[in-house]
């Protein structure tokens, strides 16, 4: 029997699910870093994370919400591996669960689903646990390089803490931290330094990134403006104070800005649709970062950036519309 | 290297396909029994001249232009008359068509079947009246009628006249052999088309995956005076007529206007061709070019095609319809109309027939909007047909008017790029519908 | 640290007063002047922005019920509040009630279904009707019959059309169906007719559009209508154009509705009965 359609006749093969696994394909070299630097527990939080943001996925889907199995988009292997990369690998595995079903549940299904949340949902699961659990959620483990199975508890600062830190101002004299306990810089690019499991290693994330480029998943904008931006502001900052504190390449190098500029920022759902809101998205991603970065209590800012630029996205959409074909002038 | 030019906004890459790119035009020969459509343009009907039992010629006039928009129907067959009635289209609405069972040719007396190129111009009111007793309609899928559109309103100036030769669809190649083949036939064509707007220059805008045809033209271009070839890049639709006049003039049509208002007229080179024939041959609009392919296709062809034969006829002629083929389509796979009666007769505006698998022409199910913004940024027009698609799904017809939906060409880039493979461009036509309905 | 809770009872309750005034006064400068006949009118409406009335809105009927003398208020009227509604409305305007008008509810003059009209072709494409009816006629070969893609169904302010999953026709509650027309103004087949019910709830007419040649139409469809003239011979008014026969809607369904079905070759007459009929509150 003949088929009778409109046009257009034909289709792109690249479906939602061919994205989704280009991007848990660009997530993988990140992994195999944290797990090269912090052993088998960092594989069984990503683990536990995938699987408790599938299993949620599964069952919500088919028996709370009532909209079918929606695991098959591979969205959730996403949140789930974002999730586990921006926590500590000595994170306890519960708590994982809990972060997984504030990702999952409240941040993406109660919206309805793929495409119709309105914050990203590993960035809310993560905030959650970091409001929660505050303590779990700073305490880094020392990486070891190719040591799978230390467990030991001995902790190390993040390069952001320990900028943080450096200002010997505040009474808590125990956390007061020096210049000279910095990590070089090749340590940071490698990932060879205290932080969450996916965030370290800049390469990795490097490699993700130029893999996404090469499948043409994303553009390069909001990565380089947001990277741009961030590296620009702590620049100038540093030139004029000369404080090491504002030292821009330790900035871009180190917390989640370059696990949070790449494949956080550029979340379609929760990003601009048009090139100079996007543009405009990571520039302000950016300032917020370094605000945050600089003058607030938290050492590192790239999770609530997202999150309140996230909110702003509708309001982006509507003002920066793409040029219109014969528009009149 | 020249220059290639294209328009910036939007636009996709899609695998061209075409199959039939170096396979000579073929005469499909006659069948036995031709259905010649009235209206095979935008417009009014034409008016029935003739009635049941008459005797045609190829070329005799059947129906005659009625009203203002409209254009003439000729006989492109000789034989007997043997019905006036409605008939199913290829879409299955009944239309009005003139059967006619064919006989051996036989031409109107003033049809010069000779086959070398005449090329001495007449003067322009000649031309004018050659082109409206011809029935030319633009042959790039539109159908609208040609002498309505080198007739310039005296406050209109036109500037420029480009032939458009680009034939962005996929699969489709019956332009590209035409211009290989009848290459200087469309120069004068386009030089014809030149008196009759009263200008000099002529741009002939062609695709740069037409390396044969690049270089033809080219070389016969130097001969006329003010003849220039420019090469565009292969994008799809490089061959929309605003996004042709972007890339060629850098201007842009206004919204809701016309080509003429930045002072350009864009004609098809099939329609130059038809020109040529129509004023150096005397040869009304009967036959057409046109490309039978597809990836279920068993022999792809270009072939010489008489106006109002049945499409099973040449499905026939190229192998047939294998049980694989699922879909038969009108035109090329981006905008050509899927058929549901194959006896339905070609018309003048359908340039391919193409059988597709249904691997080829399957549609998935509907997804989530993933907000990828694909849809916004291949979209040539600069539309946002996501929010078009979001306003027509929750009932806001009104709302659509803000996003342009007016000015969406249904190139169906939206819909072909969209992961979630979400019907864009149905949205994007009911949108139109609606608004028209309104108004 | 009690001097910063000063503060800050300070500060907030300072922001708070400030914003209390400036909407006060924004309040008061923007405030918009509504009648209040016309909001006493919009609240007796239904108030589902249908436009079945003719009008825009409710808001816009209430606007033009206030405004007009009592000739004009008689022409005005909502066909889903009905009598009650426009009596309550008269009341407020001191005008004289108006009478009772017959029920009337939207019938489908098609009856396509997968049986009737077996389908030839796959539509393979978005569910709506009117982009259906762009691509091709039907897969079933009618080109003015019901295409089952639903348009009613998500057009009806009202929910009282469903498909039927055996026949895949739309079926119209006769309940929750209140005439008033929006589907009728949807249906790219111009399918709808609002039909009276009389008051044993009987309904005839011609379940058929299809303006074809008897045997073209019969050949895609068992219950076309062929245009046979048949059923003229039992009332004159019946009148059959372009091989279609249309039953006017003032003629009787218990009279000719029994005689009419029984005498149509192909069964495109509809009568039925229907039973259990909520009546409306005024009846």
């Amino acid at each position: 029997m003949l088929k009778i359609s409109s046009a257009p006749h034909i289709h792109t093969t690249k479906t939602v699910p061919d994205i989704m696994k280009d991007v848990v394909i660009a997530l993988l070299p990140a992994g195999l870093a944290a797990i090269v630097f912090f052993g088998l527990s960092a594989l069984l939080i990503i683990i536990t994370s995938v699987a408790s943001c599938v299993l949620f996925e599964y069952f919500f889907g088919k028996y709370v919400f009532k909209t079918g199995n929606s695991t098959t988009d591979y969205s959730a292997i996403i949140t789930g591996l974002l999730l586990a990369y921006n926590l500590p690998s000595n994170f306890p595995l519960f708590f994982v669960l809990i972060g997984s079903f504030v990702a999952i549940v409240v941040t993406k299904m109660c919206y309805g689903g793929l495409g119709k949340n309105i914050f990203n949902p590993a960035l809310v699961g993560r905030v959650f646990l970091f409001i929660s659990f505050p303590v779990a959620m700073s305490r880094w483990p020392q990486p070891y390089f190719l040591d799978f199975f230390n467990m030991d508890a001995q902790t190390a600062a993040t390069p952001l803490g320990i900028l943080k830190h450096i200002d010997a101002s505040t009474s808590a004299t125990s956390l007061t931290t020096s210049a000279s306990d910095l990590p070089e810089y090749w340590q940071m690019f490698v990932g060879y330094t205290g932080g969450s499991l996916g965030e370290v290693s800049s390469v990795a994330l490097l490699l993700g990134f130029i893999y996404m480029l090469y499948r043409k998943v994303i553009r390069w904008h909001i990565p380089f403006y947001y990277i741009g931006t961030v590296f620009i502001l702590t620049g100038i900052t540093w030139l004029i104070t000369k404080d090491v504190r504002y030292e821009p390449i330790t900035h871009i190098l180190s917390g989640g800005l370059m696990l949070g500029a790449i494949f956080m920022a550029t979340d379609y759902t929760t990003s601009p649709m048009s090139l100079n809101g996007k543009i405009f998205f990571a520039i302000c991603c950016g300032v917020l970062t370094v605000v945050i970065r600089l003058f607030s209590g938290y050492p590192e800012g790239v999770s609530f950036a997202i999150l309140i630029m996230n909110a702003f996205v509708p309001l982006i959409d509507r003002f920066f519309v793409p040029h219109h074909y014969g528009a009149k002038k | 290297m020249p220059k290639i030019n294209t328009f910036p906004l939007g636009g996709i890459h899609i695998a061209k396909e075409k199959l039939t790119a170096l396979s000579p035009i073929m005469d499909a020969g006659v069948p036995e029994y031709v259905y010649i459509p009235i209206k095979q343009h935008i417009g009014s009907p034409a008016k029935i001249l003739v009635n049941k039992g008459d005797k045609v010629k190829i070329g005799t006039l059947l129906a005659d232009a009625d009203g203002i928009c409209s254009a003439d129907i000729h006989s492109s067959v000789a034989g007997e008359v043997v019905a006036i009635e409605p008939t199913e289209g290829a879409d299955g609405y009944y239309e009005n068509m003139i059967t006619i069972k064919t006989a051996p040719d036989e031409y109107e007396p003033d049809i010069d079947t000779r086959t070398e190129i005449i090329r001495d111009i007449p003067e322009r009111e000649v031309i004018i009246h050659k082109i409206l007793h011809s029935g030319i309609v633009g042959l790039g899928g539109a159908g609208f009628p040609t002498p309505i559109k080198i007739n310039i309103p005296q406050n209109k100036k036109v500037k420029c006249l480009i032939i458009n030769g680009i034939e962005c669809e996929p699969y489709l190649t019956a332009d590209e052999r035409l211009m290989a083949e009848k290459a200087e036939e469309i120069i004068i064509g386009a030089k014809i088309l030149n008196k009759a707007l009263g200008i000099q220059n002529a741009i002939i805008a062609l695709d740069q995956n037409k390396p044969e045809v690049i270089e033809i033209m080219e070389k016969i271009s130097k001969v006329y005076v003010g003849v220039n070839v420019k090469i565009c890049a292969t994008k799809y639709p490089q061959g929309g007529e605003k996004q042709l006049i972007k890339a060629i003039t850098g201007k842009e049509v206004p919204s809701g206007k016309l080509p003429m208002d930045v002072g350009c007229i864009v004609q098809n080179a099939a329609t130059a061709f038809a020109v040529y024939e129509a004023v150096q041959k005397n040869k009304p609009l009967y036959e057409r070019i046109i490309t039978i392919s597809g990836d279920e296709c068993r022999h792809p062809a270009n072939y010489r095609v008489r106006i109002g034969t049945p499409a099973e006829y040449l499905i026939e002629k190229s192998g047939g319809i294998s049980p694989q083929v699922t879909q038969i389509i009108y035109g090329g796979p981006m905008m050509g109309a899927s058929i549901v009666n194959i006896k339905a007769p070609v018309n003048k505006l359908i340039g391919g027939i193409l059988l597709l698998s249904d691997q080829k022409a399957q549609k998935l199910p509907m997804g989530n909007c993933i907000r990828c913004g694909k849809c916004a940024d291949s979209c040539p027009m600069g539309l946002q047909p996501y929010l078009i698609g979001k306003f027509v799904q929750n009932n806001l017809i009104e709302a659509t008017k803000s996003c342009y939906a007016m000015d969406c060409i249904e190139c169906g880039c939206c819909a072909y790029v969209c992961p979630s493979s979400i019907p864009l461009l149905d949205y994007c036509k009911i949108a139109k519908a609606e608004l028209k309905r309104k108004n | 640290m009690s001097e910063l809770i000063y503060t800050n009872i300070f500060v907030l309750d300072g922001v708070a007063l400030t914003a209390a005034v400036i909407l006060y006064f924004v309040s008061k400068k923007f405030k918009s002047k509504s009648n209040p006949k016309v909001e006493q009118i919009e609240q007796c409406l239904p108030q589902v922005n249908c436009g079945a009335c003719g009008k825009v809105g409710c808001h816009d009927f209430a606007t033009a019920c206030s405004k007009s003398t009592e000739e004009e208020f008689s022409k005005l009227y909502c066909p889903v509040g009905g009598l009650t509604v426009m009596n309550k409305i008269a009341t407020l305007l001191g005008y004289e009630e108006q009478n009772k008008k017959e029920k009337r509810i939207a019938v489908l003059r098609c009856n396509g279904s997968c049986e009737n009209a077996p389908a030839q072709k796959i539509y393979d494409g978005i569910f709506s009707c009117q982009i259906a009816a762009t691509v091709s006629s039907s897969p079933n070969g009618c080109p003015d019959g019901c295409l089952h893609l639903g348009d009613c169904v998500r057009a009806c302010p009202f929910q009282a059309i469903q498909i039927d999953e055996k026949t895949s026709l739309p079926v119209i509650n006769p309940d929750k169906c209140t005439a008033c027309g929006v589907c009728v103004r949807t249906c790219p087949r111009q399918l709808f007719e609002i039909r009276p019910i009389n008051k044993k709830g009987e309904q005839v007419y011609v379940a058929c559009r299809n303006r074809q040649k008897g045997a073209i139409a019969r050949k895609n469809c068992k219950v076309a209508c062929i245009g046979c003239q048949k059923c003229s011979t039992i009332n004159s008014t019946i009148k059959v154009k372009d091989n279609l026969s249309y039953i006017p809607t003032t003629l009787s369904a218990e009279k000719y509705g029994k005689e009419l079905s029984e005498i149509c070759p192909t069964k495109a007459i509809v009568y039925r009965k229907i039973t259990n009929i909520k009546e409306d509150a005024d009846a």
